[in-house]
């Protein structure tokens, strides 16, 4: 027997064009979700701007650049965890819908 | 100092443990109760083969030779976990749906199921993934030297160890990796032992890290100030590898083996993702937190020249925590081998199906029915191939003894990332072709062999004119400086022109390609896959042979396995037989069926080989919908026949009604015909007696009776003329005399006779006028009608003061002239009755023979033209039809 992936729609029906504020909310946070790793390693590429001592500027310690790197790591961390939790709660109520996010 | 035989003891203890942890949870699973083995904690853990040895030991030495630059190896898998919901869940998704076993098959999957593209993935991975193995023989051959440094009396030879470890992971990786067949059936007894020594090197490296912080740098603050001021103190950085090598790790991630093996393959619930997406960044955050710290204090407190890729175990061991060094090595032999146990497996997989099993069916020539158990020759194969892929390790690491543990991970990230184009294309982009992928691939896998591997491994494999002068002495080809661009780094170097090209071609090539039927289906169902997992090509199984399959089947997936399913499908069918029809989604999912066990392209070729190669071609596609066509026409057809078969039968129902009508009225006039023998018969026999046997009669008497059998004989030779003038007129015997003449001529004629003598008035209303017109006909046939019309109105019309009107019109170039009365006109039922011959409306009203209106319809049909009932007029109406000169005279 072939493992039917769940949550696999039948045919599908056109969808509503405006959604309830519900589904609203739930697009958008799966919208942040994909802007997350974005965001991420737009934080992570600002090291690259500092200045490495090559130049002019004092170059940045290293406790301060570990202290900002693992800050972003752990922000990334609990977001990603808050996000987790959100799913979760959607995919509870209705199962196939939030695949279409 | 624990001396070198405690550690074999520790270690072998801990072989022996993890060899427990994995059978009892095989066995679990075997029960059903693997509730606990499916939790997302233990999916997690698992993803931690990431961490090898090369970031257990290597990240430190990486630090303390380029400071933070080692947690970009983080930082890539860390953004994609946290973007699973871009990438990941579709990768697992498609992996489940399709039942994939590798990444080869993957790939090989979505392009059309070629079986050149997986053989080519198999081969890139394993010569990528070959130094990496051989980087973890070589981490704990360095980790076992160090403690035997510490013990003069141990026994130690380098090579043997090696030799030694190579094989007790071989032996390992091939009980519990190939136990079963099935990539369905996932390893759960692997999965648990590797989660345990994640769990493991995270305490070990924690351990180690808290010792190093606390126990010597005295706290956070003091250890941050010592930090600044270590010889890797400031941010200092190349910025382009910063960023090359987040990208390189995040590709990696994706596309390594053994990462796919555990993070698509082994997957059992898509949800898990959602919990690794947070927990696995954990795991890497923690993994990496005392990185730096352990180099800053290795570099300070180790002697000049320590290898600083051993940190981790000779900062303990210095300053003389033997138990804490016992745990780091125990983390550091852990992480190496969940790698290579996972790696070996993941890699014999694809190479047992993309490469040794097409192979063997080929050289069978017969197919995959001929004798023989497919199941023990896939498991056998598989089993060389770990142990081939093990000794490949084993004699890449004692050949070229290895390098620094970064620069090695690093090449085979970039040979394993080269996959990536094809890989996103693949599951992203429907216009990606087989073509495509093969062609960016290759020149992927090319530059990073000229460009990373040769030059990076050494060992003059490269000579040295083609390093300095290029190859074939053309200077823009040097390894080091493609087409002139020279100073990079050589990672960057090599990831940007490859990863570059290879992408370009793949696009390229793709654009300009057209891909098999077969490919595009896949690419629908790879890209579109949130909207149907279902598969949509298909099998025609009308030569396929279910005993043929049953056999194949029996040897590949097992017998009581394959009879199972052959069972529960022939249930599903409805139960006919043991065997089930060889129905497209039978076929289908046998064919997954048989997926996961030996790759999706060998399971393809080999129902094939039975079904008789009735893969849909683009012949079969068009012949499918030449044969759709062909049945809609045919269908269209028989709907046309259909319909005209009703119209038949309703014209027939009619014509069956008016028969039946006729038949009644036939008998109604013949008893009304008797009748009105009878009645002037009767009296002209009473009367003829009475002439005859009656003496005296007076003469007014006789001359009147004489006169009432004249008349009665009269009226009978009048009737009977009537039906001899009908039957002359139906039989087309009538001979019709032509003349020119004019209606009103006709007309004024027509009703001179029709109203002569008659004792009821008629009103008739004309419009002279329009009379007015020439005609060709047989004048006095045309004057009977007339008569005949004008003395029915006169005779039926029921008004108190009955009107006639006569009006002349022309309708369409047709000369017509309508008998209107004002009485209540002819019943609706009767009006298609009236031309009939014998007909009467009502027997009440019986005056003629009811033979009338049929001479009138006889001769103007005679003529050319018509009689029609005119319904609608207020009353009974009659249209007479003149024909045209013209066609008088064709007539």
């Amino acid at each position: 027997m072939s493992v039917e992936p769940e949550g696999a729609p039948g045919p599908v029906q056109s969808p509503p064009v405006f959604l309830e504020k519900q589904s609203y909310r739930r697009r958008r946070l799966s919208d942040a979700a994909r802007l997350l790793p974005i965001f991420g390693a737009l934080l992570f590429a600002i090291p690259l701007l500092w200045p490495d001592g090559s130049g002019d500027g004092d170059p940045v310690p290293m406790s301060a650049a570990i202290t900002y790197i693992f800050g972003i790591w752990v922000l990334l961390i609990i977001v990603g965890g808050l996000f987790g939790l959100a799913a979760r709660r959607w995919s509870a109520p209705e199962p196939g819908r939030s695949e279409h996010g | 100092m624990a001396s070198l035989n405690v550690l074999i003891l520790v270690c072998l203890g801990y072989v022996v443990f993890l060899f427990g942890v994995a059978f009892a949870s095989d066995r679990l699973a075997a029960t059903g109760r693997i509730r606990w083995l499916r939790s997302p904690l233990i999916y997690t853990l698992s993803l931690s083969i990431y961490c090898t040895a090369w970031t257990f030991y290597g990240a430190v030495g990486y630090a303390a030779r380029s400071g933070l630059e080692f947690v970009t190896i983080y930082l890539g898998p860390t953004l994609v976990m946290i973007g699973w919901w871009w990438g990941l869940r579709k990768l697992v998704r498609v992996g489940r749906s399709q039942r994939v076993t590798s990444i080869a098959d993957l790939i090989s999957s979505r392009f059309g199921k070629s079986n050149v593209l997986a053989i080519c993935v198999t081969v890139l991975a394993v010569i990528a993934v070959t130094p990496y193995i051989a980087l973890q023989l070589q981490s704990i051959t360095l980790s076992f030297s160090i403690f035997a440094e510490g013990d003069p009396e141990g026994f130690y030879r380098e090579g043997s160890s090696a030799f030694w470890v190579a094989a007790g992971l071989a032996v390992f990786a091939i009980l519990f990796g190939t136990r079963n067949l099935d990539a369905n059936e996932r390893h759960h007894g692997v999965v648990t032992a590797i989660a345990i020594e994640a769990v493991v090197k995270l305490l070990a490296l924690l351990a180690v890290g808290v010792f190093v912080v606390w126990g010597i740098g005295g706290g956070i603050e003091p250890m941050l100030q010592r930090i600044d001021q270590s010889e890797i103190g400031t941010w200092t950085i190349d910025k382009s590898r910063w960023a090359t090598i987040t990208f390189l790790a995040a590709a990696a991630f994706v596309c390594l083996p053994r990462m796919f093996q555990v993070m698509v393959v082994e997957n059992d619930d898509e949800r898990h993702l959602r919990t690794a997406a947070w927990a696995f960044p954990l795991y890497l955050l923690l993994m990496s937190l005392f990185v730096v710290p352990i180099a800053v204090v290795g570099l300070d407190l180790m002697p000049e020249g320590a290898n600083p890729d051993l940190f981790v175990l000779t900062i303990p061991l210095a300053q003389g925590e033997g138990g804490l060094a016992m745990l780091a090595f125990l983390g550091g032999f852990s992480s190496a081998t969940s790698m290579v146990i996972v790696a070996a497996m993941a890699l014999s997989t694809m190479v047992s199906n993309h490469i040794v099993m097409p192979i063997w069916l080929y050289s069978q020539g017969g197919g995959a029915s001929v004798s023989g158990d497919v199941r023990n020759i896939v498991l056998f194969s598989r089993r060389v191939s770990i142990a081939v892929i093990m000794a490949l390790g084993y004699f890449y690491f004692r050949f070229t003894g290895g390098g620094a543990l970064a620069s090695i991970g690093l090449i085979a990230f970039a040979g394993i990332a080269q996959i990536l184009p094809a890989l996103v294309g693949g599951l992203f982009w429907r216009g990606a072709t087989r073509a495509g992928a093969l062609v960016g691939l290759s020149i992927g896998f090319l530059l990073w062999l000229y460009t990373l591997l040769l030059p990076g491994i050494g060992s003059g494999l490269l000579s040295e004119s083609v390093m300095t002068n290029g190859l074939f002495g053309w200077h823009w080809l040097r390894p080091d400086a493609l087409f002139g661009i020279a100073g990079l780094d050589t990672t960057v170097h090599s990831v940007m022109w490859s990863l570059s090209l290879n992408t370009v071609a793949f696009c390229f090539v793709s654009l300009l390609s057209f891909p098999s039927p077969l490919e595009r289906l896949q690419g629908a169902q790879f890209v579109n896959v949130f909207d149907h997992s279902a598969s949509a090509r298909g099998w025609t199984g009308l030569v396929a042979q279910s005993e043929d399959l049953m056999i194949m089947s029996q040897r590949i997936l097992g017998a009581r396995e394959a009879q199972e399913f052959f069972h529960a499908e022939a249930l599903q069918q409805g139960g006919r037989g043991v065997l089930p029809d060889p129905t497209p989604a039978f076929l289908e999912r046998l064919e997954r069926e048989l997926g996961g066990s030996v790759g999706a392209a060998a399971a393809h070729a080999m129902i094939g080989q039975i079904v008789g190669g009735s893969s849909v071609s683009v012949q079969d596609l068009l012949a499918v919908a030449d044969e759709s066509a062909q049945l809609m026409e045919y269908s269209s057809q028989l709907e046309a026949k259909s319909s005209e078969l009703s119209r038949t039968a309703r014209k027939l129902r009619e014509a069956n009604e008016k028969l039946t009508q006729i038949s009644l009225q036939k008998d109604s006039f013949l008893s009304q015909v008797s009748h009105e023998l009878r009645t002037p018969m009767t009296s002209i026999r009473a009367f003829s007696e009475i002439l005859r046997d009656t003496d005296g009669l007076l003469p007014e008497d006789k001359t009147r009776y004489a006169t009432i059998i004249h008349d009665e004989a009269l009226r009978l030779t009048r009737l009977l003329d009537d039906l001899l003038d009908l039957s002359v007129l139906e039989s087309g015997q009538v001979s019709l005399n032509l003349r020119d003449g004019r209606l009103d001529v006709v007309l004024d004629r027509a009703l001179d006779s029709a109203l002569a003598g008659s004792m009821r008035k008629l009103v008739v209303k004309r419009q002279k006028s329009m009379e007015r017109i020439a005609l060709r006909s047989d004048l006095d046939r045309l004057g009977q009608v007339f008569i005949n019309l004008i003395a029915n109105a006169q005779k039926y019309c029921d008004a108190r003061d009955p009107v006639l009107k006569i009006s002349v019109h022309d309708v369409g170039g047709q000369v017509v002239v309508d008998f209107i009365d004002n009485g209540s006109g002819i019943p609706a039922e009767a009006q298609s009755m009236v031309f009939e011959k014998f007909a009467r409306v009502s027997s009440e009203k019986a005056g003629g023979a009811g033979l009338g209106l049929a001479i009138c319809r006889e001769i103007m049909q005679r003529l050319g033209g018509n009689v029609t009932y005119l319904a609608g007029q207020g009353g009974a109406g009659f249209r007479v039809s003149l024909a045209t000169n013209q066609e008088m005279a064709a007539e």
